[in-house]
C-alpha cells in the first residue's frame, strides 16, 4: 500500500525533495502539500531580478501545477496549517481542512525579522520574502516616490537596487558602520557603499531606526509617511522595506511538541525529535546551526529523499557556503568563514581606481574565507579551495591574482574555468559540478545555455554561474559554439524573425519575392512557415502600399473563417464589446436554420458561434448576416479578436465607469488591424472583474479614479496574470495608451508570439518608457496605428458575399460528378 | 478498357488557379485538388491528407508541396508521399496542361453506370 506523505511549506527545499523522491521511487507515496502561499513552487532566490524587472514570475516557477498533476501531488494552495496532531497523525489548515499522514515533512521556511518599533504595522512597510512581498513593492514603485530599506545585507541590498531599477528614490539605513559586515570587512563595505551611491541610492550606515511615520488622513486610513532615526532625522518615505534578518519558522513544530531550539532540531538524517516527522530548509537547526541559503538545503532535500525511501547513504554535514549579491553592474562574492580568530592571516588586494578588492583568509596553509569585490571571475577557483581545503603554501605568493598565476601562464578567462577539476563545483544551487556539465554538452549535443539549464539544472537558479556554464559551453564545443546564435525563422534562411524585421525597413524590402532574392532564400518561394511571417511583416511595415498576398496566408485568413476537423467551417460574426440585440439574433436563428447549421454555440469571448458551415454556403451566409448589420469578428486571424466587457455603470451597482462603453470603442478603433498573433482584450467595471481582464493581452479595470491598463496575461497553454502598465484618468487617455502599445507590438513582434512572449523578450520596462514615459513616442505610435486602419477597415465577409473578392476560393473549378462512362 | 481511356476532360483554364493555391474538382470518386505552384506547374490529388483527411486543396502550396491546413503534414506533390517525419500516401492523378487549359484523364472518374 502507498503510504500518505504530507508536507507543509512549499519552498524550495521541499521542492528538491520531492523531485528526487520521485525520481527515486515513484508512486511510494501519496503526497499531500499545504502551502501558505497561493501559487505552486517558485525560486525565490530569483524575486530580486523579478523585483528589477530583468525576469518575469513565470520564468522563476520550477515547478508548474502540471507536475504536480503528473506526480499525482495534491497542492493546498493558499491553505496554512495551524496544528499537528501527533497522535491522531493528523494536521490541520485555517479553514479546516485536514490530511492524515504516514510521514510529516515540516519546510515552514523562515520569517522575516520586524524590528520592535513604533508603526511597524502601517500600511505600506513590507518584508522581503515572498513573490506577494515583490508585487506589493511593485504596486508602490507605479507611482515613484521614496522607499527606505532597512538593513544593509544582502536581502536589503538587493532589494534597493530593484526599487531603485523600477523608478524609485531609495535610502539605505544600516545599523552596522559599513554594510554586510558579516560578509565584507571595512575598506570592501567602503566600495560596495560607493558602488551604489554611484546607482544614486543614498546610504546611511549607523543609523538606528527609531520610529515609522503615518500620515494623518482625514478618512482614517493611515499609512506610512517616513523614518525617524535616533538621531532624530527624519527619511521621507512612500514605503519602507524591512530586510533585518530571518529566523526560522518553527511555531507549528514547537506547538506540536516537537524539540525546537532557536529552529526545529534534527538529526543527521533530517529527523525531528518525533521519529515519523521529518524536516528540511530554512526551518531546521543542526548542530546548533541555522540556513538561508540554498546550497545546503538542497544537499538537505537529497537526504530526506532519501529517508522517506530508505535508501540510506551520507548524513547531512555543514559545508563551507557561498554568496553572490544580485546585484546587475555590481559583483560581489563571498564564501566560507571570515571572521578575526586566533591563528588566521589575510592575503588583500586592494585596487581602488578599478574598485577591485579580494580578501583571502588562511588558516593552516588553507583558505577558509574569501571576498571578492568588483572581479569575481575566480571565485569558482578560490570556493574549490576553500571545499577541498588545498595546502596552498607552495603559490602563496601569488594565490590571490587567482589561477592565472598559479599554474604559470594563463591570459584568456576560460583557462580558470579549465584548470578546475572535474568534481569541482559550478551550481551551487543546484548542486550541478564540472563533469556533469561536460558530460551533458558531450553525449547529449548541448548547444546553448539553456539546453544546458534544461538538462542539468546548472545555472537554472540564481544564474551567477551562467559565466562558467558559458565557458564550460565554449571550451567543450569550440568554435561551435556561439553564445549569440538566432533561432532561424525557418528552413528557407539563416536569418531570424528580428533581423528579417529590421531588413525589411532598412532595405525598403516591399514585396515577398524581392525579399525572398535580396535576403537570399534558400528555397523557391519560401515555406509554409515564413510566408505568413514575411506577409504580416509587410503588411504591418508598409500600410496602404503593400498588396496583401492571400496564398501566403493560412487558410482561415484566406476565407475569413475557421475550417473545422471536418472541413466545415465556423462563423462568429462580430458583437461590440459582447452587446446583442433582438434584431442580430434573429438574423443569427434565421441563417442557421435557413443553411442547416448543425451548432450554435457560445464563445469565450462573448459571442456566438456558428459551426459546420458548408464552405460554398459561406457568401451566402455572410450575405445574410451583413443584412442585419453583423460583419466579420475575425474569430479566425491574427487580429483583435474580442473586446470582453462586464455592464460596468450601465446596471452594475459596484460599476465605477462605463466599461461597455469604453470597450466598444476599443472594438470599434481598432478591428480588423492585423498583428502578429490574436490579441484578445477586455474591460472590467470595477476590480470585481467580471470580464477577467487580468489575463488578456490587454485588459482594462476601471477604478473610481479612472483606468489601470494592463497587459501581457495569458490563458491559453501558458496561464499568466497580467503586468501593470499605467493608470490614467480618462477614456481617451485610456485608448491612447492601449494603441500605442498595441502599434509597437506590431511593430516589434515575432509573427505568432503574444504579447505577453513579446513583452518577455523585450522586458516590460522598455514598454512602458515606449509608450508611457516617452508621450512623444506614444502620440507617434497612435498616429501610426490610426493611419494603417484606413487600410483595414473594410468588411472582409462584405467583399465575399458581393462576389467582389476571391470568387474562386468558394466555387469547385469544375464538376465531373455527372459524367456517365459512354458504351 | 472503355472507351473514355485516354480521353482528357478539359476542367478549366491554368489561370482559374491562384499561383501557389488550389482549386476542387468534384467528382464521383470524391473531390480531386488540383495545386498549381510558383512556377506553374499542375499537380491533381486526392483533396484527402493521408493524416485525418484534412482538405489539402486548403493548405499553403510552396515549391513543389502543400502544408495541410489541419496539423501541418506537408505532402510532396509529385508523389503525393508524406514529407519528413511524418508516414503517409495521398493518390495522386495525371494531369495535363495544354495552351492554357487543364486537362484530367477522364476514365479516373466516370461513375460506372452499372452501379450508379
Ligand atoms: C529575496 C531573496 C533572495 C535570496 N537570494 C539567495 C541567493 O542568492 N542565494 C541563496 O542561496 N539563497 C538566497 N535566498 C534564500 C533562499 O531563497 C532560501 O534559503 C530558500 O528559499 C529557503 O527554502 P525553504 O524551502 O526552506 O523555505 P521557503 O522557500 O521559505 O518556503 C517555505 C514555505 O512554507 C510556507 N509556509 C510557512 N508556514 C506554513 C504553514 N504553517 N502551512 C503551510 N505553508 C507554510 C511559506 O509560505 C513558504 O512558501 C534568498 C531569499 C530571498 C527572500
Ligand atoms: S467588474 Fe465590477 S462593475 Fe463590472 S460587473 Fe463586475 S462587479 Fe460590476
Ligand atoms: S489531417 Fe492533414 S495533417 Fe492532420
Amino acid at each position: 500500500m502507498t503510504s500518505r506523505l504530507v508536507v507543509i511549506g512549499n519552498g524550495m527545499a521541499p521542492g528538491r525533495a520531492l523531485e528526487r523522491l520521485f525520481e527515486a521511487a515513484p508512486g511510494t507515496y501519496d503526497v499531500t502539500i499545504f502551502n501558505a502561499e497561493p501559487r505552486t513552487n517558485y525560486d525565490r532566490i530569483l524575486l530580486s531580478p523579478v523585483l528589477s524587472g530583468e525576469k518575469s514570475y513565470e520564468e522563476i516557477v520550477i515547478h508548474g501545477d502540471a507536475w504536480y498533476e503528473q506526480n499525482g501531488v495534491k497542492l493546498h494552495k493558499g491553505k496554512k496549517v495551524v496544528a499537528i496532531d501527533r497522535a491522531a497523525k493528523t494536521v490541520t489548515a485555517e479553514d479546516g481542512t485536514t490530511a492524515a499522514y504516514d510521514k510529516l515533512l515540516i519546510a515552514t521556511g523562515s520569517v522575516p525579522f520586524i524590528i520592535p518599533v513604533p508603526g511597524r504595522d502601517l500600511a505600506g512597510v513590507l518584508t522581503y520574502r515572498d513573490l506577494d512581498d515583490v508585487n506589493a513593492m511593485l504596486i508602490a514603485a507605479e507611482n515613484g516616490g521614496h522607499a527606505v530599506v532597512i538593513g544593509g545585507g544582502l536581502l536589503g541590498l538587493e532589494a534597493a537596487a530593484g526599487l531603485k531599477a523600477r523608478g524609485m528614490e531609495v535610502t539605505v539605513v544600516h545599523l552596522m558602520p559599513t554594510l554586510m559586515e558579516r560578509q565584507l570587512d571595512a575598506a570592501a563595505g567602503g566600495l560596495l557603499k560607493r558602488a551604489l551611491e554611484d546607482r544614486a541610492i543614498k546610504v546611511i550606515t549607523k543609523a538606528n531606526t527609531k520610529e515609522i511615520l503615518a500620515t494623518h488622513d482625514s478618512r482614517g486610513s493611515t499609512r506610512v509617511r517616513g523614518v525617524v532615526l535616533d538621531d532624530g532625522a527624519e527619511i521621507a518615505a512612500d514605503i519602507v522595506v524591512m530586510a533585518v534578518g530571518i529566523r526560522p519558522n518553527a511555531a507549528i513544530a514547537k506547538e506540536a511538541g516537537l524539540e525546537t531550539n532557536r529552529g526545529i532540531v534534527v538529526d543527521e538524517r533530517l529527523r525531528t525529535s518525533d521519529p515519523d516527522i521529518l524536516a528540511v530548509g530554512e526551518c531546521v537547526e543542526f548542530n546548533g546551526n541555522v540556513y538561508g541559503l540554498v546550497a545546503p538545503l538542497y544537499e538537505q532535500a537529497n537526504i530526506v529523499s532519501n529517508e522517506l525511501t530508505g535508501l540510506g547513504g551520507a548524513g547531512f554535514t555543514d559545508k563551507a557556503l557561498a554568496t553572490k549579491l544580485k546585484v546587475t553592474g555590481v559583483d560581489l562574492f563571498s564564501a566560507g568563514d571570515f571572521a578575526d580568530a586566533e591563528g588566521r592571516e589575510e592575503i588583500v588586494l586592494r585596487d581602488a581606481t578599478r574598485g577591485v578588492y579580494k580578501r583571502l583568509v588562511l588558516e593552516d596553509d588553507k583558505v577558509v574565507g574569501a571576498v571578492l569585490f568588483g572581479d569575481t571571475s575566480d571565485s569558482s577557483w578560490f570556493f574549490q579551495h576553500i571545499k577541498d581545503g588545498t595546502d596552498i603554501s607552495e603559490m602563496r605568493d601569488t594565490l590571490i591574482f587567482g589561477p592565472a598565476y598559479a599554474g604559470g601562464t594563463q591570459a584568456d578567462p576560460s583557462a580558470a574555468v579549465a584548470t578546475l577539476p572535474t568534481d569541482a563545483e559550478i551550481c551551487g544551487c543546484n548542486g550541478v559540478c564540472k563533469g556533469t556539465i561536460v558530460a551533458a554538452i558531450n553525449d547529449q549535443g548541448l548547444t546553448s545555455i539553456d539546453d544546458v539549464r534544461a538538462h542539468t539544472k546548472a545555472s537554472a537558479s540564481c544564474g551567477t554561474c551562467s559565466g562558467l556554464v558559458e565557458q564550460l559551453l565554449a571550451l567543450s564545443l569550440g568554435d561551435a559554439y556561439d553564445a549569440a546564435a538566432v533561432r532561424a525563422m525557418c528552413g528557407c534562411t539563416e536569418l531570424g524573425h528580428a533581423e528579417v524585421r529590421r531588413l525589411i525597413v532598412a532595405k525598403e524590402l516591399k514585396s515577398i519575392p524581392d525579399l525572398m532574392q535580396e535576403l537570399e532564400w534558400t528555397s523557391s518561394g519560401g515555406c509554409a512557415k515564413c510566408r505568413p511571417a514575411l506577409n504580416y511583416y509587410m503588411l504591418s511595415s508598409w500600410p496602404g502600399e503593400y498588396v496583401d498576398d492571400n496564398q501566403s496566408r493560412f487558410i482561415n485568413e484566406r476565407v475569413h473563417a475557421n475550417i473545422q476537423k471536418d472541413g466545415t467551417y465556423s462563423v462568429v460574426p462580430r458583437m461590440w464589446g459582447g452587446v446583442t440585440n433582438p434584431q442580430e439574433l434573429r438574423a443569427i436563428a434565421d441563417v442557421a436554420e435557413k443553411f442547416e447549421i448543425p451548432t450554435v454555440k457560445c464563445t469565450g469571448g462573448q459571442r456566438i458561434d456558428l459551426l459546420g458551415v458548408k464552405k460554398e454556403d459561406l457568401p451566402a451566409v455572410w450575405a445574410d448576416l451583413n443584412a442585419a448589420g453583423l460583419v466579420s469578428g475575425h474569430a479566425y486571424g491574427k487580429v483583435l479578436r474580442t473586446v470582453k466587457t462586464c455592464v460596468g455603470t450601465d446596471w452594475c451597482r459596484f460599476g465605477t465607469q462605463d466599461s461597455t462603453g469604453l470597450g466598444v470603442r476599443i472594438e470599434k478603433f481598432m478591428w480588423g488591424s492585423w498583428t502578429p498573433a490574436k490579441v484578445k482584450m477586455a474591460v472590467s467595471g470595477c476590480p470585481r472583474n467580471c470580464s477577467e481582464a487580468t489575463c488578456k493581452d490587454v485588459g482594462v479595470i476601471c477604478v473610481d479614479s479612472g483606468f489601470e491598463i494592463h497587459f501581457a496575461g495569458a490563458a491559453g497553454l501558458d496561464i499568466k496574470g497580467t503586468e501593470f502598465l499605467c493608470h490614467v484618468k480618462t477614456e481617451d487617455e485610456a485608448i491612447e495608451v492601449i494603441v500605442a502599445l498595441v502599434q509597437l507590438y506590431r511593430e516589434q513582434g515575432h509573427y505568432l508570439e503574444r504579447i505577453y512572449k513579446w513583452a518577455k523578450r523585450v522586458g516590460i520596462e522598455s514598454i512602458q518608457a515606449a509608450v508611457i514615459v516617452d508621450v512623444e513616442r506614444r502620440r507617434r505610435l497612435f498616429e501610426a496605428f490610426a493611419f494603417s486602419q484606413k487600410f483595414s477597415q473594410s468588411d472582409p465577409w462584405a467583399e465575399r458575399a458581393r462576389g467582389i473578392k476571391d470568387a474562386h476560393e468558394f466555387a469547385p473549378m469544375a464538376d465531373l460528378t455527372r459524367m456517365e462512362a459512354a458504351e | 478498357m472503355t472507351i473514355m481511356d485516354n480521353i482528357w476532360i478539359d476542367v478549366g483554364a491554368l489561370e482559374d488557379i491562384p499561383r501557389q493555391g488550389a482549386r476542387l474538382v468534384k467528382t464521383a470518386a470524391g473531390c480531386v485538388a488540383l495545386f498549381r505552384t510558383k512556377n506553374d506547374q499542375v499537380f491533381a490529388l486526392d483533396d484527402k491528407c493521408p493524416h485525418r483527411g484534412g482538405p489539402l486543396s486548403q493548405g499553403i502550396v510552396h515549391g513543389n508541396a502543400v502544408t495541410c491546413p489541419l496539423h501541418n503534414w506537408v505532402i510532396n506533390l509529385e508523389t503525393g508521399l508524406a514529407q519528413g517525419a511524418d508516414e503517409g500516401e495521398v493518390k495522386t492523378f495525371v494531369v495535363r496542361t495544354e495552351a492554357g487549359r487543364i486537362l484530367l484523364e477522364a476514365s479516373k472518374f466516370v461513375r460506372n453506370k452499372d452501379a450508379a
